[in-house]
């Protein structure tokens, strides 16, 4: 990879330790990505901040990084472990808030703001006109390839922290516009939300960086967000091409039985001891229709519902109303809130939620979101 | 052959013919490989030669890798087929020497010793 002299130097240590670690971890990760240099960008989106996560070794590294390095660029965060407004009543324990308090402290003090969200393009002002950035959250890295107008790697938490600290990054072929490597013809008819998150989840497995999706039309928000959700989970690839492809690369069919394939592996429950929705978080948008849904209805069984700080209003207020636990700041993800102690199984139409739900040992009922109205409102 | 973190090491190979996803698969705190699915269950990476053809899953998997070293429990250095840039991050931030090469990692062979050094003109062999 080409070095600017400056970028040389500040390799060689010329600009302190913490910008010595960020061109190593820069340079490492653009050999291996074939980068022939790095480029500008005018946000980072750091992933690593939920001491589930990264432990107390990363949350020594970041101790260390903030007693030196500070942010160049804007920088935002991902979800930690808990919404401190409601932590209380979890019962975590104290060494677990310790590290994630450390955490959040070192993040702020090298420059981030509190975003503590997944699903940033809901919540912030994406950069106007485009642009390059740097996204580690992977459903946030493909929505802004895809649906913002944006270029992003799929980036690793260090790269991007590398990226907030030196406002650089690897130019990628992935940057520079690369195109499909692979096609996924869709042979069903208006899937919902549920379906779009297995069609991204089987997408990302037969993409490599870049993956053509032709036979959806124009899918809503929401199903976007979930196919976002689902892709980023399975695989590398780190953006969407929506339409009808020239028939340049390898095309597979996802249909109805591509479909149940995907869901058999992710859908391992039958009901479940609560309702977990917002993986990624919900958006006001999604706040919104799901308050009008509710309506004067309540949850008959117990419902967490995931969003940015930023989403909280009158939606949220008549969730609350209708006896959901709204948390911000955190999400369903590697959660210390939703444990194999606390539930053995959970109902959800998130495949990315129901990923890590699984990984952690909770079991999952996958339904949509118009099968869960129904189930348990009563 | 790409030399993505510079370093010599010498020990027994472990090595995996699938994927390696740190987050979630390997504990961070002693090397074993947690995951009931992977080939390599039970078994742990510390202080071995690690070959597998490529990361896997989460980004943040580069803080495990991380975590690994702070712990005493990382390889000694890592021989990819194909680098990604959690797999090149992580061992940056750690200082574990990685190597990504088809080559390489197809000469090597589990259970037997090699030496990884990066400043030679063959990086990885067979000792």
């Amino acid at each position: 990879m080409e070095l600017t002299r400056d970028e040389e130097e500040a390799l060689a240590g010329g600009a302190g330790e913490a910008e010595q670690a960020a061109y190593r971890i820069l340079v490492a990760a653009g050999e291996a990505a074939g980068a022939e240099r790095l480029v500008p960008v005018s946000w980072a989106h750091l992933s690593g901040v939920n001491y589930n996560t990264i432990g107390p070794a990363g949350e020594r590294f970041l101790a260390d990084m903030a007693r030196t390095a500070r942010f160049r660029i804007r920088a935002t965060v991902n979800p930690m472990g808990y919404d401190r407004d409601s932590v209380d009543r979890y019962g975590l324990p104290a060494p677990f808030i310790e590290g994630q308090e450390s955490i959040a402290r070192s993040y702020g003090v090298m420059g981030a703001e509190p975003s503590f969200t997944c699903a940033p393009y809901d919540v912030l002002d994406m950069p106007a006109g485009g642009g390059q950035v740097a996204l580690a959250e992977s459903n946030a890295a493909i929505h802004a390839n895809s649906f913002d107008n944006l270029h992003t790697n799929k980036e690793s938490s260090f790269t991007a922290l590398a990226s907030a600290i030196t406002g650089k990054s690897p130019l990628t072929p992935l940057r520079g516009g690369a195109g499909p490597d692979a096609e996924v013809r869709v042979r069903m008819d208006d899937p919902d939300e549920l379906e779009c998150g297995l069609l991204g989840y089987f997408a990302g497995r037969v993409g490599r960086e870049s993956v053509r999706i032709s036979g959806l039309g124009a899918p809503d928000r929401r199903r976007c967000k979930a196919l976002c959700g689902g892709m980023g989970t399975s695989g590398t690839c780190a953006k969407i091409v929506l339409g009808e492809g020239g028939g340049d690369c390898e095309a597979v069919d996802f249909g109805r039985e591509e479909a149940r394939a995907v869901r058999d592996e992710l859908d391992t429950a039958d009901g479940g001891d609560a309702i977990v929705l917002g993986s990624p978080q919900l958006g006001p948008q999604e706040l919104a229709d799901l308050a009008a849904r509710v309506g004067g209805r309540r949850f008959t069984k117990r419902c967490i519902v995931f969003c940015p700080r930023a989403a909280r209003g009158a939606a949220t207020d008549h969730l609350e109303a209708a006896g959901c636990e709204v948390l911000s700041d955190c999400c369903a993800c590697l959660s210390p809130l939703i444990t194999k102690e606390a539930a053995d199984s959970v109902i959800t139409n998130s495949v990315k939620g129901a990923y890590y739900l699984n990984a952690g040992g909770v079991r999952t009922d996958l339904e949509p979101l118009s099968e869960i109205l129904r189930g348990y409102l009563g | 052959m790409r030399v993505l973190v510079a370093g010599s090491a010498r020990g027994v190979v472990l090595k995996s013919a699938s994927p390696i996803n740190f987050l979630g698969a390997v504990d961070r705190s002693t090397g074993v490989i947690t995951d009931g699915s992977h080939e390599l269950h039970g078994r742990s990476v510390r202080g071995t030669i690690l070959a597998f053809p490529s990361g896997a899953g989460s980004s943040v998997g580069a803080y495990t890798i991380y975590s690994l070293k702070a712990e005493g429990a990382a390889p000694l250095a890592m021989v990819c087929a194909r680098a990604d840039g959690t797999v090149a991050s992580g061992c940056a931030a750690a200082g574990i020497p990685l190597v990504a090469s088809e080559e390489a990692y197809d000469i090597l062979v589990g259970g037997a010793e090699a030496v990884v050094d990066t400043s030679l003109d063959v990086p990885v062999s067979r000792a």
